[in-house]
């Protein structure tokens, strides 16, 4: 039995905004992986919640005319990850959400939930840095969308204003096609774990897969909110495929994170390991991409 | 001392339509156990780190304990109790659980039954290491997964007429 | 035979069909709900608990804290058999709820409310003063003289110190030619993380208190809920149903007396204690963490010539089951590699972590870490392969134990071995992983150990056993050894089949144990159901048989002598022919007008031997070197328990053992915060339990030399299985990289850290 306050089952997107409204004070819960937890922690206790877990019409992944990829917020991880559309261009992200604790988990837990909890260490979050991936909300004002990085204020905070909630990602076209990505997930143990650093690099090659055109990498738990790595995305690009070029991206994304320490490791150890899994990534990103390396 | 909020919670359990006024504070779990004494439905840790109370909600496996009871509003659910054969016999998995010593304690064992389910209703064939993913979210202390891992396998081959 | 058959388990079904009901499925739902307050620092006075706030929440019934217990009976927590020697009874150093807090958790105050909700907000509201005090985590650091102190009663913070002294090690190390390997190996604390809680429910009933409880000890618990109430022990009754795992750590009165207690304060009423996940971490029982620091001294010829151990042991906040832990691992030492000069020193200390206490494999797990990952060091520095070193140093056979007279009856060690090298393809990896240099590199690794069976000579040894004769010919039976989830009661039903002449199906194991009804028996623990159960099984079957086969010849005429029964029928052995079924004669023992009778036996049998169990395990390591991770490709464990009861539950039973130490070799941890030393990771997401994903398939293989002093030719095999994977993994490690890494978990941290030492990153 959790503590609650009292709860409002939302009926529509435009329902949840009224309920928001009403009380102000409530948490949105979706599928409640996370927020059912926190309650029972005692830190979200004798809340208000308002549940939007039966809005079916943010569930799904569809392809947009323009090419964009618009994944609703409520679909869950196990959904994105058997989805066609995720398979064919963005196979990567069905990769990573299939990383989150167990199929149990994957089958409650939604994309939605998994950005709006403002965690760095999110499997989603870090490919969705990568992807260049767009937010959209929806509030008393109408849509609002903005780009993932701007979504992230601090830890555990995001730009949720009052009455809004999260119905969608988007991944754009261009920053889709022609690229290959690689997720790794490091952590204690290979299921039911959360990282202790997660890393998405994605890399587009020259026809002739001799070269990197472009490079994205980010990483969840390098800093309090997920992050790109810009020095180690300049310092590859139009550089040849080589071990060489990957050994330099894994050196300067040193330059950019900054992991802390804490009981679960040691800020040198994920500085470490980051390098470590830069450099092995950006060379599985390549073979994706058909590059020989 | 706030108004208890109940709700009238109409759902299929084991094939059999319900419905009941929940405590909307209640999970599945509670909701499972206590107004269906369906205690096949275990609690080990509360926050879907263990797996126990794994019960199927529309054919997917799910962490009854971080569910709330009002959400199944609807929905098909089957736990352990709904394995049983029209005549009381046990289902194949059942039997592979023990045929295969894959029960100790036992506490785990209506949870993982579920999530085997969830695979054999696929009827998919998987891999050695596809089949250990899809049974990563159970925690058992006493089979070391061995024999759970042989006694779904051999019934997912079984079922494909592999054996 | 129905010995040594894999027979399925006599509780599968139930368990599979979800009707093996648990103490929570039985307890009423509308008990009471009691919550504990733990208090939030590790080492200090309760001041003072303002209530005034948690009164008022709605559905609170009692709130109760460390002030309002006035009679303070002092009790013990160990679930050892009581001693009515006053000098050999574990220390009483609990109270049902504390003033004096002596780790972050420890019990303050508790709520009885009407529901869940009402007692956790209650507990959140109760407002506390304390007076705190530095903590101290470390068992060598609280020794220092300017440590924070614990316990009043010691100073020092040491429970207890005791030395083993053989030969003359200063004189012995001064030997010429001597080589000198030294090293400190350091184990972590872990749970136990059974699948279950700990929960228990009582209430009054006929001026009596009913505790139903998940727990290994049912009879041991009845005693330690008298001590800590001041009842007497009559009034107490104890049940057990199903149990969800228990690994020694239900080995130990838990919240059975709090419980209870509560249970006085509303009037008897129904009270449930259910314990949740962070209290299981926090405020159960863990495993002894142990410091060990060996110094061998070798010959040339690859003997010892001296050794010198010493075990510091963590014991946490209590008592519980103190230094028997420690002094066990400790004799491991001078038994595993005897040697003419030997000195050791084991010191149980306090400290403000979790109380230790029984953890499956009792000290062995911690003490094989060590001493086999010492052999490996030994046998690195001296130049010599690994199982040449332990054929030529380990335990020879005929070797007898002065203490416990055990007895190493056959060449155990190098059968076990000899089955590990054949499967692992041993000795043809060893040559292939050599000279690696690659940053993923192999290697392959193994352990022995032994360990006793049951507790005879330390402590009591009996086991009691009632059989009674249904009307159909089929028995049930009662023992006092718990089923815990191992499969005890399948094996207790295979025991009776075999003693009677019963087919299997006609035995019922009443697994269901409770104090008013089962015969008394101290539960399950030292790996000793199977040995000690087997004694009073057969003494017990042998005389219901013997009041059967009476009846018999008052029925049949014919001499007992020429009377056996076979297969549930009374057989004439001169010619073989069956005189009547068993149910016959049943049904006209119980009706007859002439000579009516309840044919039933009860006997007590009171051992005073024990069995070492032997066994080995042998590992096949992948390491990742850059990204510190060391991960198991293929294990296997060899034991040799005597003669097997039932292959498939051994199998089963070694698995789940392998899977306990290859969590304590590489994942499992207890994290703490060393300001305030509260659990940092007490839950099964942040304490890192293997998942499926985390083992590759898990190998079990058997030698089986039936051990003379047994009733059945069996012995231990509960714990065995977890004690010696550890060292395997280690020793692998060392193998693939030429790091000795002594500290475990081998966990990515201290990989890093050692890798960075020795210059492999």
């Amino acid at each position: 039995m959790y503590d609650i306050k009292a709860l409002y089952e939302a009926s529509s997107v435009a329902h949840a905004t009224e309920l928001l409204l009403a009380h102000p004070e409530a948490q949105v819960i979706a599928g409640g992986s996370d927020v059912l937890v926190q309650i029972r922690e005692g830190r979200r206790a004798g809340m208000e919640l308002v549940s939007i877990y039966k809005l079916d019409e943010l569930r799904g992944v569809e392809l947009e005319e323009d090419g964009t990829i618009r994944i609703g917020s409520l679909t869950s991880f196990s959904h994105i990850t058997k989805d066609k559309i995720i398979k064919k261009y963005i196979n990567v992200l069905g990769e990573a959400v299939d990383m989150v604790g167990g199929p149990q988990i994957r089958n409650i837990g939604t994309i939605g939930g998994n950005t709006c909890n403002g965690v760095t260490s999110a499997d989603s979050a870090s490919t969705l840095f990568a992807w260049d991936a767009i937010v959209e909300l929806s509030g008393p004002e109408g849509l609002r969308r903005l780009p993932i990085k701007e979504f992230y204020i601090k830890a555990g905070c995001v730009d949720l204003r009052p009455g809004e909630i999260q119905t969608g990602i988007l991944i754009p076209q261009k920053a889709y096609e022609g690229y290959a990505g690689h997720y790794t997930k490091y952590a204690m143990r290979n299921a039911m774990d959360i990282a202790t650093l997660g890393c998405s690099v994605n890399v587009k090659l020259s026809e002739d897969k001799e070269t990197i055109l472009d490079a994205r990498i980010a990483y969840g738990v390098a800093g309090p909110v997920p992050m790109r790595t810009p020095s180690a995305e300049q310092a590859v690009k139009g550089q040849p495929v080589s071990k060489e070029t990957c050994r330099k991206f894994g050196e300067a994304v040193l330059l950019d994170i900054n992991p802390r320490d804490s009981w679960r490791a040691s800020k040198a150890f994920r500085c470490h390991i980051g390098e470590v899994m830069a450099e092995r990534g950006l060379e599985k990103a390549i073979r994706r991409a058909g590059g020989g390396i | 001392m706030e108004g208890k909020q109940y709700q009238l919670v109409t759902c299929t359990i084991n094939g059999k339509e319900t419905q009941t006024m929940v405590d909307v504070r209640a999970s599945l779990t509670d909701m499972l156990r206590n107004d269906y004494r369906m205690t096949s439905v275990k609690k080990g840790c509360e926050v879907g780190e263990c797996g126990a109370c794994t019960v199927l909600i529309d054919g997917e496996a799910y962490n009854s304990c971080i569910y709330l009871a009002v959400w199944a509003e609807g929905k098909r659910i089957t736990t352990v109790e709904g394995l049983l054969g029209p005549n009381g016999e046990l289902s194949d998995i059942q039997q592979a659980f023990i045929d295969e010593a894959a029960v100790q304690c036992g506490f785990c064992t209506p949870g993982f039954l579920m999530t085997a389910l969830e695979i054999l209703d696929s009827g998919i064939e998987y891999s050695d290491e596809e089949l250990r993913k899809l049974l990563s979210g159970h925690l058992c202390r006493c089979t070391g997964y061995e024999n759970i891992f042989r006694a779904v396998k051999k019934t997912m081959l079984q079922r494909l007429g592999r054996i | 035979m129905v010995i040594g058959k894999s027979l399925p388990r006599v509780d599968a079904a139930d368990k599979v069909t979800g009707r093996a009901k648990y103490t929570d499925d039985l307890c009423d739902k509308g008990a009471l709900i009691a919550k504990i307050c733990h208090s939030t620092i590790g080492n200090g006075i309760v001041k003072s608990i303002d209530t005034t706030e948690a009164e008022k929440i709605p559905g609170v019934v009692k709130i109760v804290t460390c002030f309002d217990v006035k009679e303070k009976h002092y009790f013990p927590t160990a679930g050892h058999p009581w001693s009515t020697d006053p000098g050999h009874q574990d220390v009483a150093d609990r109270l049902v709820l504390t003033e004096r807090v002596r780790f972050y958790g420890d019990d303050i105050a508790a709520v009885v409310a009407e529901d869940e909700v009402a007692a956790t907000r209650a507990v959140r509201a109760l407002k506390v003063e304390y007076e705190e005090y530095p903590v101290v985590l470390d068992p060598v650091e609280a020794m220092k003289e300017d440590a924070p102190r614990i316990h009043e009663a010691y100073p020092d913070n040491v429970l207890k110190h005791t030395s083993i002294r053989k030969g003359n090690y200063e004189e012995a190390c001064k030997e010429e030619g001597l080589t000198k390997v030294e090293g400190w190996y350091e184990t972590p604390t872990v749970q136990h993380s059974h699948i279950e809680n700990f929960i228990c429910y009582c209430y009054e009933e006929a001026g009596r208190l009913n505790l139903v409880a998940s727990t290994q000890i049912p009879h041991i618990i009845r005693r330690i809920v008298g001590q800590a109430l001041g009842m007497d022990w009559g009034r107490i009754r104890i049940i057990k149903p199903y149990i969800g795992g228990g690994f020694g750590n239900k080995q130990d009165a838990l919240y059975e007396p709090l419980c209870a207690y509560l249970c006085t304060q509303v009037g008897g009423r129904l009270v449930k204690l259910d314990v949740s996940r962070e209290e299981t971490f926090a405020c159960n029982r863990v495993r002894h963490a142990m410091k060990f620091h060996i110094i061998s001294y070798l010959r040339p010829d690859g003997s010892y010539a001296a050794r010198k151990l010493e075990v510091y042991s963590n014991q946490g906040a209590y008592a519980s089951h103190g230094h028997s832990i420690a002094a066990k691992a400790m004799g491991a030492f001078p038994q595993l590699y005897p040697c003419d000069n030997v000195e050791c020193d084991a010191y149980t200390v306090f400290t403000n972590r979790t109380v230790a206490g029984a953890m499956r494999g009792y000290g062995m797990p911690q003490a094989s870490f060590a001493y086999e990952s010492h052999t490996d060091d030994v046998c690195k520095v001296m130049g010599l392969d690994p199982i040449a070193f332990r054929r030529k140093n380990l335990m020879p056979a005929g070797y007898v134990d002065g203490f416990s007279k055990n007895e190493n009856y056959f060449d155990s060690f190098n059968q076990c071995m000899d089955k590990g090298i054949e499967v692992m393809d041993y000795y043809r990896k060893k040559e292939e992983f050599k000279n690696q240099s690659g940053d993923i590199r192999r290697g392959i690794g193994m352990s022995v150990f032994w360990y006793n069976t049951a507790v005879w000579p330390i402590s009591l040894e009996t086991s009691s056993c009632r059989m009674v004769l249904n009307q159909d010919g089929s028995v049930q039976v009662q023992v006092g050894e718990t089923e815990i989830g191992q499969g005890a009661d399948t094996a207790y039903a295979q025991m009776t089949a075999e003693v009677l002449g019963l087919p299997f199906k006609m035995v019922h194991v009443v697994t269901t144990q409770d104090t008013d009804l089962t015969p008394f028996g101290t539960g399950a623990y030292a790996s000793r159901q199977t040995y000690t159960a087997g004694f009073s099984i057969r003494q017990t079957g042998q005389l219901l048989k013997e009041r059967i086969l009476q009846y018999a010849h008052r029925l049949s005429r014919m001499p007992e002598c020429n009377l056996d029964i076979v297969d549930g029928n009374v057989v004439r052995i001169t010619d073989g022919r069956v005189l009547m079924a068993l149910g016959e004669l049943a049904t006209e023992a119980l009706y007859s007008l002439e000579d009516s009778q309840h044919i039933t036996s009860e006997s007590t049998y009171q051992i005073k031997s024990n069995a070492y169990s032997f066994g080995c395990c042998f590992a096949e390591v992948e390491v990742d070197i850059p990204f510190c991770r060391a991960e198991v490709k293929k294990i296997i464990n060899v034991h040799d328990c005597g003669r097997l009861i039932n292959p498939a539950l051994a199998e089963a039973q070694v698995h789940g053992g392998m899977s306990m130490g290859i969590g304590f070799g590489l994942t499992e941890t207890m994290l703490y915060d060393p300001k305030t030393a509260r659990v940092l990771n007490n839950n099964l997401l942040d304490y890192k339990l293997s998942t499926f994903m985390d083992h590759p398939r898990l190998e079990a293989d058997f030698v089986e030399n039936p051990e003379p002093t047994s009733a059945f030719g069996t012995k231990a095999l509960g714990e065995p299985p977890a004690c010696p994977v550890a060292s395997a993994i280690r020793n692998a490690v060392l193998d693939a990289t030429g790091v000795s890494v002594n500290q475990i978990p081998l966990r990515p941290a201290v990989l890093f850290e050692r890798f960075k030492e020795e210059g492999l990153i």
